[in-house]
């Protein structure tokens, strides 16, 4: 139970997969703009990676592992995110249309997102076995949903400010990162 | 300076500068965030996806008409993906110590905007030499690019250049440039000064471009080969400032 929570918090707050690790970063700065597309967008990638994370798992102990094939983990994880999302979103798409039509826009979006690959390359390369490699990646997905979430909140505040030409959009946007990250260092101490 | 379009000078000085893939482009910003703690790391990893860069190029190119238009994506990402893994075997061999150092970034060049972007964009439309000398262009802008953040983090945030230490005992270094938030500010300082000097109408979207559309999939497909296209047409057309504006509501 401890080594759950303790995944849990380290994923989410700790190692926060944007703040501390830069993945994801373009989705991250691209689709924060409102609170609402953040909120999709964050939904679809928590569904993605606790799926992808489960499934590179399962392919990687059942197949590559036993057979000793585990240098080819970078070109199977590549395509089984490409082939999942496809798949996740035909099957929205046909069962249930509701969902589909508020995360169907943002799944193509994460189909070579590197936080879901790097998610699930560090799951192999930290050794953790089924459950916990899906523990762990649903965690860093909600990680990065919490990131943006705020991240699109600070936005929509600042948005109508008088900010110095130069620093307009883009820039803005990284120093609020920045200022961001320096907060999640502080929950470093929780570890 | 006046250069035959395609021929390898123009592609590297196009790669370099033109269109230099962090400081113009912004794009692997992942990478370039995360590798840039120190000056050594960041070239490894610029010459790490330099040499996966150029022989993707390289095959890509080779192979451009024979690859099916409907598959090309996952033919391009098992291409690129298979160059990785060779990169990361001989990192491993040879380099252990950067390999460590470099950890996840280095399988994660796949999905390296850089390079699927490239092959979208050049090497799938030109002949095998232009793009080999496309891909060795942006792939030394990307190394010198990355190896400028590496030195200023590095020099702010541990008083050392490549490993020396460059300033005396009265320097306390500014440890957070070393550390997550420095990446994020330093970007954002270089952001704020390509704001400024690069072209008025690459500001406009600051935002989106960068982003591929969030996508880094369809990076050369939508707003990178919009961007692309938009500096292009700047060039052509930098007297006649109304074109653009017209765009711009269009």
């Amino acid at each position: 139970m401890k080594i759950i929570l303790l995944t849990i918090v380290t994923t989410v707050l700790i190692d926060n997969v944007v703040l501390s690790q830069f993945l994801g970063l373009c989705p991250f700065l691209g689709v924060s703009g409102k609170i609402k597309t953040a909120l999709g967008m964050s939904g679809a990638v928590v569904f993605v990676m606790a799926l992808s994370s489960f499934v590179s798992a399962v392919i990687y102990e059942l197949l590559l592992k036993p057979f000793d094939l585990g240098y080819l983990r970078t070109i199977v994880f590549i395509l089984i995110i490409a082939a999942l999302v496809q798949f996740v979103e035909m099957v929205l798409k046909k069962f249930i249309p509701a969902l589909h039509q508020s995360l169907g826009v943002y799944l193509p979006l994460i189909t070579t997102n590197c936080a879901v690959l790097g998610a699930a390359l560090k799951n192999v390369q930290d050794g953790l076995n089924i459950g916990m490699s899906t523990l762990a990646g649903t965690g860093t997905a909600i990680g990065f949903g919490v990131a943006i979430i705020i991240m699109a909140g600070i936005r929509e505040k600042i948005e109508g400010n008088d900010v110095p030409r130069a620093f307009r959009g883009l820039p803005l946007a990284l120093m609020t990162a920045g200022l961001m990250a320096i907060a999640f260092m502080g929950f470093s101490s929780l570890r | 300076m006046k250069l035959k379009k395609g021929s390898p000078l123009e592609r590297i000085y196009n790669g370099v500068w033109r269109e230099n893939p962090t400081f113009v482009l912004m794009l692997g910003m992942c990478a370039t965030l995360a590798v840039t703690t120190s000056a050594v790391n960041a070239i490894a990893m610029g010459l790490s996806t330099a040499a996966v860069l150029i022989f993707s190029n390289l095959i890509i190119s080779a192979l451009r008409k024979l690859i099916p238009d409907g598959v090309r994506m996952p033919a391009y990402i098992v291409i690129v993906a298979t160059l990785v893994t060779v990169v990361e075997f001989l990192m491993h061999a040879f380099l252990t110590d950067l390999y460590d150092a470099l950890g996840i970034y280095l399988p994660l060049i796949v999905v390296n905007c850089i390079i699927l972007g490239r092959a979208e964009a050049y090497a799938s439309k030109n002949p095998v030499l232009s793009s080999v000398f496309d891909g060795l262009g942006m792939g030394l802008g990307f190394t010198a690019s990355l190896t400028i953040i590496g030195l200023v983090r590095e020099f702010i945030g541990s008083g050392t250049l490549f490993g020396f230490t460059v300033l005396g005992d009265w320097f306390t270094p500014v440890s957070i440039f070393v550390m997550a938030p420095g990446a994020f500010f330093v970007l954002a300082i270089i952001a704020a000064v390509r704001n400024v000097i690069v072209r008025p109408h690459v500001r406009e979207n600051a935002i989106n471009e960068i982003s591929c559309g969030g996508n880094c999939r369809y990076c050369s497909g939508t707003l990178c080969a919009e961007n692309h296209r938009r500096l292009r047409e700047d060039e052509t057309s930098a007297s006649a400032p109304k074109a653009t504006e017209k765009e711009a509501k269009s």
